[in-house]
């Protein structure tokens, strides 16, 4: 059978070495060196942070944050999840990963929420969004570690750059969905009340939008949580390593012990940010009345904040 | 009265160049015509307005009469695509996207049909909104907000969401919303259409009770002509994107200026459009110091009347019928004791509806003009000739 390979055969593999190996890296390989300086310092200071912290203290800490959104089920949950990575040994990768998630997830918050109001704004800008997003999110995971690790060599930062570049999508995605699903007739309001447009945005869009941008802001989270693990190929630590030695070696024990680590961590994050989403903030219950349902909970009096919550976590 | 705002030769054409539309138009072609000639929707087709300052100007109209678009072209929330709008003689229709802001946030305020409520404000945040965008700081603006929730009786339900209240007080809240800011022009997109009709009943009138004290400037959209007819100093019934007639309401109901503007007006309840003054005659009176009871006959003879007013030293005194005067004169009484001294009276402003009393005593009703003297006459007959639909030739 002739093919078109007989005609002509396309050196496309050659021309993309050429293009990256030749060109791309040599002219602008100190430019991606300087773009690591940011999520350098921010990981070192959000690892440092975390892996200092005794595991008590963070397991509570998280568990009264989980209280406070998501509500008593899940504040449990967080703390048996947490006491059970402890006890199988997997507590400082954990920590390390959480480093790593938290801030890929930063900077897509600082860079996807502006892009995302942006696109929101002009057609224009999301046209020109559209094809790329798209591109992001077909992209196998695998494929961009390549030229990652040529750019920007190997390492735990590298692995936060191929996350932040994978989990980036939703929450620009959501932010634009979010901001122009806003009623019509309340951005109508607000201009006929004389709103310059920061002070629509700042006043209602993005309030009404809010709820659209934590459930993309969830799946921005959930993203970077398996892109953390994936990019332990190219030596980013956590969980994702142990996961990935215990592959090489065929250590299923090890490999499971690194996976159930992930999928617990993933599931308490999943919920809070959630219920961060759903949870309406003006009527966010003050601190007095969490204390107060605290102590409710304990004691047997209290019954009036106790008929409350569960109406205002409806959903969770 | 001055002129607040004046639409000159206004247009809306939306989708496409609407210049070519615009030229259709005034070349005499139709909005259907020009929807297939050229696939645009004429919203607004050379509307010209005057309101004037202090009054209620209703426009009324039924969906896709572009009266929507006609209000927010007021404040530049729509610009036409030919015309001018002046608004103390500023053109919103052409000046900049900072003077129109400054416009909106200190002449003209707008209340919304859906209320357009902010949900995640509380309600004094809501009716303060206008307050803060201008720049007004923490403290007065809450205290301006709380003295326009006062106003409408909502001062209580301050910290309360919009979706924890009622349509009626929502509504409530977009007007104080609107009056927060103390703007001079209000302008009331169908606000009350989302209401069931109680509360809408009680809505007009506490806007017609607010607007007594405020004086604001109110252009008023609706699609209800009973509506219209109450709120409105002035009516201007829109058809199609163009106004088809303006004026008063007994102008609108007793002239109607075509068979659409007529066939809107059939069902309206006539009594509360018309005012005494609209059915009156000319005062024929008596003045019971200069005529004796022959002379008193003679006259009622001679204008064809069965009683007639009488006046002492210009004030009205009583009234005099045709039996009594004849009864007088049989007997040789003074005419002043035949005189009825009870007589129905009302003031020219007086809708018919309230004169229905007043003319079951069969007896011509005084009109009076305010000082005690005789302004006009009201024959019982008049008035309900007046209801009657087929009146047409008589005067407004």
């Amino acid at each position: 059978m002739p093919s078109p390979a007989d005609l002509v055969s396309i050196p496309f593999a050659a021309w993309v070495n050429l293009f990256v190996r030749d060109w791309l890296v040599p002219n602008f390989r100190p430019f991606f060196r300087s773009m690591q300086w940011p999520i350098t310092q921010v990981l070192n200071g959000l690892s440092g942070f975390l892996n200092a912290v005794p595991m008590p203290v963070f397991a509570v800490a998280l568990a009264l944050i989980a209280w406070r959104t998501a509500g008593r089920g899940v504040a449990l949950f967080t703390l048996v999840a947490l006491s059970f990575i402890d006890m199988i040994g997997l507590w400082p990768e954990t920590m390390t990963t959480l480093a790593m998630v938290v801030t890929a997830v930063l900077f897509c918050v600082v860079i996807g929420i502006p892009l995302g109001v942006a696109a929101a704004r002009s057609d224009i800008v999301r046209a020109i969004l559209r094809p790329v997003l798209d591109i992001m999110q077909t992209i196998p995971s695998f494929v961009y570690l390549v030229p990652i690790v040529m750019l920007f060599g190997v390492g735990v930062v590298p692995g936060i750059i191929a996350t932040i570049i994978f989990a980036l999508p939703p929450i620009i995605r959501l932010t634009d969905l979010g901001i122009r699903t806003v009623r019509e007739d309340l951005t109508e309001a607000a201009e006929a009340f004389g709103a310059t447009p920061w002070q629509m945005l700042v006043e209602v869009q993005f309030p009404l939008a809010m709820r659209t941008v934590m459930a993309g802001l969830n799946q921005t989270l959930m993203l970077a949580l398996s892109m953390v693990v994936i990019a332990a190929l190219i030596g980013a630590g956590g969980l994702g390593l142990t996961v990935f030695t215990g592959l090489g070696r065929l250590d299923v024990g090890n490999a499971t012990a690194g996976g159930v680590g992930i999928v617990l961590i993933a599931i308490v994050l999943d919920r809070i940010s959630q219920a961060l989403g759903e949870r309406r903030a003006p009527r966010a219950p003050t601190l007095m009345r969490t204390m107060r349902s605290l102590l409710s909970l304990r004691g047997a009096g209290g019954g009036t904040n106790e008929e409350e919550d569960p109406k205002r976590r409806k959903g969770v | 009265m001055k002129t607040k705002i004046t639409g000159n030769n206004l247009y809306k054409i939306f989708g496409g160049d609407a210049a070519e539309a615009v030229a259709l138009l005034r070349a005499g072609r139709t909005k259907d015509e020009i929807f297939a000639a050229t696939g645009q929707t004429v919203g607004v087709h050379d509307v010209s307005f005057s309101v004037a300052e202090g009054e209620i100007f209703v426009v009324m109209g039924l969906s896709g009469s572009g009266k929507s678009t006609l209000v927010r072209m007021i404040n530049g929330l729509i610009r036409p695509s030919a015309g001018e709008i002046l608004i103390d003689g500023i053109d919103v229709a052409a000046c900049s996207g900072e003077a129109l802001r400054r416009v909106r946030r200190e002449k003209v305020a707008m209340v919304f049909q859906h209320f357009a409520l902010f949900p995640h404000k509380t309600v004094a945040q809501n009716v303060s909104f206008g307050l803060k965008i201008r720049g007004v700081g923490k403290a007065e603006r809450r205290a301006r907000a709380h003295a326009a929730l006062e106003q409408v009786g909502l001062a209580a339900r301050a910290d309360s969401y919009p979706d924890e209240l009622s349509g009626g007080m929502q509504q409530r809240v977009g007007l104080a919303r609107g009056l927060a800011s103390g703007p001079e022009v209000l302008l009331m997109d169908e606000p009350f259409s989302a209401l069931d009709p109680l509360i809408r009943g009680d809505m007009q009138q506490e806007l017609l009770e607010l607007q007594r004290r405020l004086k604001k400037t109110i252009v008023f959209i609706t699609h209800d002509l009973t509506e219209a007819l109450t709120l409105g100093n002035t009516i201007a019934i829109m058809r199609n994107g163009a106004m088809v007639q303006t004026g008063t309401a007994q102008e609108i109901v007793g002239a109607p200026a075509d068979d659409y503007v007529a066939a809107f007006t059939r069902d309206i309840d006539r009594s509360l459009v018309f005012t005494a003054a609209s059915v009156a005659e000319a005062p024929e009176a008596l003045d019971i110091g200069a005529v004796d009871a022959e002379g008193a006959l003679a006259r009622m003879e001679a204008l064809g009347l069965d009683a007639i007013h009488v006046v002492e030293d210009g004030r009205l005194a009583g009234i005099l019928t045709w039996r009594a005067a004849h009864a007088a004169l049989r007997a040789g009484t003074p005419l002043g004791e035949a005189v009825l001294r009870d007589v129905p009276a009302a003031p020219p402003q007086a809708r018919l509806f309230d004169l229905y009393p007043l003319a079951s005593a069969g007896l011509p009703i005084a009109l009076g003009d305010g000082k005690g003297g005789l302004a006009g006459v009201v024959r019982p007959q008049a008035v309900f000739a007046r209801l009657s639909r087929k009146d047409a030739r008589e005067k407004v």
